[in-house]
This record gives structure tokens, C-alpha cells and sequence, in this order.
């Protein structure tokens, strides 16, 4: 298995690399027309010194087709050996199973009828076209890397085309599922924005991906590579193929690479600023909704059998089995959590087995959300979530791709977090901040809902209210769950406020701000007609003003260097 | 950084004039609404400064067609159940039915005329509804689409509608009810104020 992944780069790495492609490309037997410009032929150095944001078109992990689709294939060869096993173990060992005739299938027609040379050809044709499809496609699908994109190609027939401008990455995401993991794949999404349009390169080799995403960052920054001093050495010549075949060293390297902490210590803080203890990530999450919902399982369970029903077990089993599932993810997802600014962005890693971080470049935050549930309240937990560009209307409603960035936290942690998201200095003020604005809104500068709201929400109407500050508009909301919503202006889409009849008899309203889809719904339920109305106005003109103001598509680019382009004129 | 563009102004014979129609700055509820205001320490209804742009008043006949042909699906498909099931229940529903309808059209014109909208320097206001109010503010550099559609009896009448598309769904605007032409020179100019005042999301 790991021979594959390092098995020497394809013969086609020994040829010059300016030769054309296409004469180098007769292989017999594809039914595929080579184009040129599909194959284009250029070395691959020592993969230690590989630049893959040279500009040329580079290959992905040579594992990818059987990792992306091999493994129905594998699965389906190994079903065929598993039932042929007793023919295998007869033929090697005559005489230890009676061979009676309602074994007859296939195979021994084949055998009686003298067919064994024809079966054997065409297994091996079947398997040689299925090698050659795979080859193929690993040829095929390209990526590359300018100034400008990224770039990825694929398909043998269907040709597709990605492309993901630089400075519309909302971010760069690095997956490791368990089974490439073991390949030393990995897998890599940038995002843009546009539900559901990023562009994934799947499968990388693992130790590729971390510099990969740092250079892509690097440029989409629009801090030439050269002037950081991270541009590697330009592409050395041909003879640079590796013949040190050990398999110990394979070995050690994949177990190394397997253990290795999620965050690179190369590109990043060494330090992850928050750590989530496990006995807080246990207790956090058995005082979570699912942990009421069991308690409530279990007392319906026990008085239907005290009643003599002992049926209910067949509904009561399976959904503790569901929620102890869900309580095992939740917890593994979480175990090896780190988060840390890197010059590119805020890197976010979670997972034990199936390891998974998220790079997000600064002013890629369109909402932060910090609440606390009733049940937390006790210990001082919170939770942080954002909203970001370029999830799939499913993952954004559904809370995947990782939009939980601070699972459980103390609100120090959260103080922390907020930091990196918002890019502030660190400094001790903001937790005292933050605590102020849960606390006593009052006494923030919080505008609140006036007393009349009471009718309206009899529990929240003290505390909710909203904060206009420093480009930032804040919500807080909510007494079982406690909610404080930032939301950068400059990033905001619209804004909204709407009253209902009940409300215009109360003379209130309820004011929604408008970014892109996530699972944070920044609306203020209550406020009275005449904040709503100031906060209408503070919060249009706040926008353009901040989106004026706003540079960070070129995050790190502070001289336009060619005049203001159209496109950065904002 | 300054923007040359001046708010758009459109061709005045184009234009919707205010004055034209009936009595709509201020319906009777909206005259205690203020009177109100004046006494309590809020006004009840949330509203901004600044001149509202209507939709065509044409517009409410188009609505109202759009109701008849509602009501005239209604009662033929109550009368072929009717004539099916020989009971009495498709009438129940239909009668029903038709008073929903009928009680819509009565409300059509008011809240056709609450539809407006505010072209300003840097943004686009919308609001909209009378028992349901809703504000929205937009600046033009967040708008990614606009659409034209044109309904076939809103054609008839030489109406268009306008559709903005942004990162967010819960933008939502529609802007109906405007002269074919006006909402073409509309859309046109929004596309280039908001290609000039673009920005990375």
C-alpha cells in the first residue's frame, strides 16, 4: 500500500523538461485522444524542494483515483476473493472439501469447458483497463498555482475546469480523512466565495499541503513570494529522482507524519492559544441538549416498563446507540482542537483520526456568535460560531465545515478567539469587555429595548439591545441562551429592519443584519421604533463607510503596486 | 475616496410624479400615526428621511387582474369537483377562497403604494408592506445580479420587475411595478455604481 504512494515519480519525470508533450504520449490501447495541452511534461524535482506556485501545471497524490473512487473497486475485488476462498483453499489443498455437485457456478463451468486461458485474459484485460482508467485520470487532473488563481483541471471525457481567484479566498482548508491519512494524503479546499464553488485538490501528498497552503495565502496576501524570501530555489535540473526505496524509512516517515500535531510548527506559533481541557470537552458535552433528551428517553423507557411494555426497548436502544454516536464525534472532533494566528490568516485544527484545519485570511469573518446555554451557565462555558463565505447552503445551515471555532471555552478563551477572528493586538481589556456586554449591557454602551418590550419578551427585553463601535455592530440577545453577535460592518451584506401590527402597537421593531449564509442568524428581536430607526441609518452608512475602508482582499498589500486596478479600487 | 456618480436621476418623463397620485404621503392611519408620535416618546411606525420612489400605480391593475385570474381558477375548479362529487364542500372552500382573495384586492392598492424605494448616494433603500413592515438598506458595491423580469400581463401594461441578488438570500428585494424602460435604464445604472463601488465581498 505504501509503496504506491512513493513509488517513483512516473517515467515521464525522466524526460527534459521542455520537451512537448504529445510525441511523449503514445501509450496503445486509450481510447483517449492525448491533447497536448493536457499532458504537458515538465520535471518534478526532489519532492522536498517542490514549488507547486511556480505556475506550471502539477500532479496530485498518485493515490488519488483509487482513494476518490478505487475504493468501491477495491471492495469489489475483495468480494469476489472472499467468495472464491474455499474454491482457492481446494485447489491448494485437494481433497479437504467434497466437491459435490451444488457447487457448481461459473467457475467450474469454465474449468470443465477448458476456458481457464480466455477467463485468466480477460480478468487480466478487466484489471489492465481499470489501471489504465486510473492512470489516466491521475494524468489528467492538474493543478496550478499563479499570481493570480488557483487552478485545477480533471476529467478524462468531460473536461472540467476550476478556478478560484486569489483575492476572493475566503479560505484554505486542510483535511486528512483516516484511509489517505494512512497514504499520506491530504486534502485540500480552497474557498471562495459562492455557496458550494470552492476549488479542492484531492489528494495532495501530506507534507505538501501545509507549505502549499502558506505560499497560496502568501500570494492571495499580495506579498510577492520573492520579497517574504519564501520563493524555494528555483526548479533544479533533471536527475533529481530518488531511488532510496526503504521501506523502514517510508514506514517511519508515514507513522511520523501520522502523529504530528495538527498545527505545523514551521508555519505557525508553536503555542495553540486556547487549550479545551478533556474533562471540560466531556462535561460540555454531556450538558448539552442531547443529554437532556436522553434523560427524558430514559424516563419515558422506565415507565413503559414498569408498565409492562418492554417494546420500548426497541425504540430506546437504537436512539441512545444514535446519541452515544453522536456524543463520541463530538468529542473526538474536538479532542485535538488548536487554533493560532499565522501571518496568513487564523489556522483552526480539530480532529483525532480524521484531522481537519482551516486556514481563514483576515476579514473573512462575516459574524462571530458567542453563547452560552442554560446549562453552561454554571461552569462559565461558552461557545464561539461564525458565519463564513463559500460553505454549501446544506453545510452552512447544518453547522459543518467547521464554522464551530471555539467548541467550549472559558470566556477568556472566547476573549482569545475573538482576537485572532477580529485581528485585534491581544491585550486583557477585551475579556473584561466581553464580560461587561453579557453582563451589564447597560454599562457597555449598549442601546436596550425599552421597558415596554417587556410584553413583548418578558425575559430578554433587559438585556437585549445593540452596540455600534469601532466598524463593529453588536447584538445581545437572550437569557436561556445568552448570545452576543459582532458583526463587521465590512463585511455585512444588507441590513434590515421590520415590524409587525403587534409590534407597531408596542411601538417596537426588530432589526436584521444580513451576511452570507452560516449558522448565526444575526437578528436583534426587539428594540424600539426609534433606536430601530437611528440603527437603520448608523448601520447603512456604516457599511459603505467600512467597505470603503476595507483592503482585505490583498490583506497584506499596502502600496497598490501599479496604480489603483478597477477591482481594487474599493 | 470620492464618487463622481451623481444619485441617479431618471428621465423625468419617465419618472413617476408623486403629486400625480391619490392621496398617498399620508393615509389616514399614518395621519393619527404622526399625531401620536408627537404625544408618545416613539413614533409607532418605523420609517427614514428622505423622498420614497413608488412603483407605477399601473401596477395595482396588474395585481388586481393577477387576483381575478386567481379567482376565476378557484370557481372553475369548485365548480368541476361541484359536478363531480355532487357535495357541497367545493363550494365551502371555494367561497372561502374567494373572500381571501377579495379581501387581498381591497388591501391591493394600499399596499402596492407602501412599496418604495431610495436611490442614494451610496446605497439602495427598500421597504415595503403595511401590517408587515420591512426596511432594507443595500449598498449598490454588495450587489452581484440584477434581474429584469416581466410577467405576461405585467408586459401587457409595459411593466418590469427588478430583482437584486446579493451574497445574502435574506436580502430578498423585488422592486415590481416599474415602466419597462425606466427599470432598464435603473438596472444599468446600478450595475455601474455598483461595479464602481465593488468590493470584496
Amino acid at each position: 500500500m505504501t509503496d504506491e504512494t512513493d513509488a517513483p515519480r512516473p517515467p515521464f519525470g525522466n524526460l527534459p523538461p521542455q520537451q512537448p508533450a504529445p510525441g511523449s504520449e503514445p501509450q496503445p490501447g486509450y481510447p483517449v485522444a492525448a491533447q497536448p495541452e493536457y499532458f504537458p511534461v515538465q520535471h518534478q524535482p526532489p519532492r522536498d524542494q517542490r514549488n507547486l506556485t511556480d505556475g506550471e501545471w502539477h500532479r496530485l497524490h498518485p493515490a488519488t483515483p483509487l482513494l476518490r473512487g478505487g475504493i468501491a473497486f477495491l471492495a469489489i475485488t475483495g468480494f469476489v476473493i472472499a467468495n472464491l476462498r474455499e474454491r482457492l483453499v481446494e485447489l491448494f489443498l485437494p481433497g479437504a472439501g467434497d466437491t459435490a455437485e451444488e457447487n457448481y457456478d461459473p467457475l467450474t463451468y469454465v474449468w470443465e469447458h477448458g476456458y481457464v486461458g480466455l477467463a485468466l485474459l480477460a480478468v487480466f484485460v478487466v484489471l489492465l483497463v481499470v489501471m489504465a482508467g486510473f492512470f489516466v485520470s491521475w494524468r489528467m487532473h492538474t493543478f496550478r498555482v499563479t499570481d493570480e488563481a488557483v487552478e485545477v483541471r480533471s476529467g478524462i471525457l468531460f473536461r472540467t475546469h476550476r478556478n478560484a481567484k486569489l483575492d476572493r479566498i475566503q479560505g484554505v482548508g486542510i483535511s486528512r480523512p483516516f484511509l489517505p491519512r494512512l497514504f499520506g494524503a491530504a486534502k485540500m479546499e480552497v474557498s471562495v466565495a459562492g455557496a458550494d464553488a470552492s476549488v479542492k485538490l484531492e489528494y495532495l501528498y501530506s507534507r505538501d499541503a501545509d507549505n502549499l497552503r502558506r505560499d497560496v495565502l502568501t500570494l492571495a496576501s499580495g506579498v510577492r513570494l520573492a520579497e517574504k524570501g519564501l520563493a524555494p530555489a528555483p526548479t533544479v535540473g533533471p536527475g533529481g529522482i530518488e531511488n532510496e526505496q526503504v521501506l523502514s524509512r517510508i514506514v517511519n516517515e508515514r507513522v511520523s507524519e501520522f502523529l504530528a500535531p495538527e498545527l505545523d510548527p514551521g508555519t505557525a506559533p508553536p503555542e495553540s492559544v486556547v487549550r479545551i481541557p478533556v474533562g471540560r470537552l466531556i462535561g460540555s458535552t454531556v450538558l448539552s441538549i442531547g443529554s437532556v433528551l436522553i434523560l427524558a428517553l430514559a424516563v419515558v423507557m422506565i415507565v413503559s416498563i414498569v408498565n409492562g411494555q418492554i417494546w420500548s426497548l426497541f425504540w430506546f436502544i437504537p436512539s441512545v446507540i444514535g446519541l452515544g454516536s453522536y456524543f463520541w464525534s463530538t468529542i473526538t472532533k474536538s479532542l485535538r482542537y488548536s487554533i493560532a494566528g499565522t501571518p496568513s490568516g487564523v489556522r483552526i485544527g480539530f480532529g483525532l483520526f480524521s484531522t481537519s484545519n482551516d486556514t481563514l485570511p483576515p476579514g473573512r469573518v462575516h459574524a462571530i456568535e458567542i453563547s452560552q446555554s442554560v446549562l453552561w451557565r454554571p461552569f462559565g462555558w461558552w461557545q464561539v460560531k461564525i458565519n463564513k463565505a463559500g460553505l454549501s447552503a446544506e453545510d452552512a445551515i447544518g453547522g459543518k465545515g467547521n464554522t464551530t471555532v471555539l467548541p467550549v471555552g472559558t470566556l477568556t478563551d472566547v476573549s482569545r478567539v475573538v482576537e485572532l477572528l477580529l485581528g485585534l493586538p491581544a491585550s486583557e481589556d477585551l475579556r473584561d469587555e466581553l464580560q461587561l456586554a453579557i453582563n451589564e449591557p447597560s454599562r457597555s454602551g449598549f442601546t436596550l429595548s425599552p421597558r415596554r418590550a417587556r410584553w413583548f419578551d418578558p425575559f430578554a427585553w433587559k438585556r437585549t439591545g445593540y452596540s455600534l463601535r469601532d466598524g463593529l455592530l453588536l447584538f445581545r440577545k437572550g437569557v436561556v441562551w445568552r448570545k452576543l453577535d459582532i458583526l463587521p460592518l465590512a463585511r455585512m451584506v444588507s441590513f434590515s429592519v421590520s415590524q409587525g401590527p403587534v409590534e407597531r402597537m408596542f411601538r417596537l421593531a426588530s432589526a436584521r443584519a444580513h451576511t452570507v449564509l452560516g449558522p448565526i442568524t444575526p437578528t436583534l428581536p426587539v428594540i424600539g421604533t426609534a433606536e430601530a430607526a437611528r440603527l437603520y441609518e448608523e448601520v447603512s452608512a456604516g457599511i459603505v463607510a467600512a467597505s470603503l475602508a476595507d483592503h482585505s482582499h490583498r490583506w497584506a498589500q499596502t502600496v497598490p503596486d501599479a496604480g489603483p486596478a478597477p477591482e481594487n479600487f474599493s | 475616496m470620492t464618487h463622481p456618480e451623481q444619485p441617479w436621476t431618471p428621465d423625468p418623463t419617465l419618472a413617476e410624479p408623486v403629486t400625480e397620485q391619490a392621496p398617498v404621503r399620508l393615509q389616514a392611519g399614518e395621519a393619527a400615526d404622526a399625531a401620536e408620535a408627537t404625544t408618545a416618546d416613539a413614533p409607532r411606525r418605523i420609517d427614514t428621511t428622505g423622498e420614497w420612489r413608488r412603483v407605477s400605480p399601473k401596477y395595482i391593475l396588474v395585481d388586481l387582474i393577477g387576483s381575478a385570474i386567481a379567482a376565476v381558477v378557484v370557481v372553475v375548479v369548485a365548480v368541476v369537483l361541484g359536478v363531480i362529487f355532487e357535495q357541497a364542500w367545493p363550494w365551502w372552500i371555494m367561497g372561502g377562497l374567494l373572500l381571501a382573495i377579495a379581501l387581498g384586492a381591497a388591501f391591493t392598492p394600499r399596499r402596492i403604494r407602501s412599496i418604495g424605494y431610495q436611490l442614494r448616494q451610496d446605497d439602495l433603500l427598500f421597504r415595503r408592506g403595511i401590517m408587515w413592515t420591512r426596511m432594507v438598506a443595500v449598498p449598490y458595491g454588495r450587489m452581484q445580479l440584477i434581474d429584469i423580469n416581466r410577467g405576461p400581463v405585467a408586459r401587457a401594461f409595459g411593466l418590469a420587475e427588478l430583482k437584486f441578488v446579493t451574497a445574502s438570500a435574506a436580502t430578498a428585494i423585488v422592486l415590481p411595478g416599474l415602466p419597462a424602460e425606466e427599470a432598464e435604464d435603473l438596472r444599468d445604472h446600478l450595475v455601474e455604481v455598483a461595479e464602481s463601488r465593488r468590493t470584496g465581498l
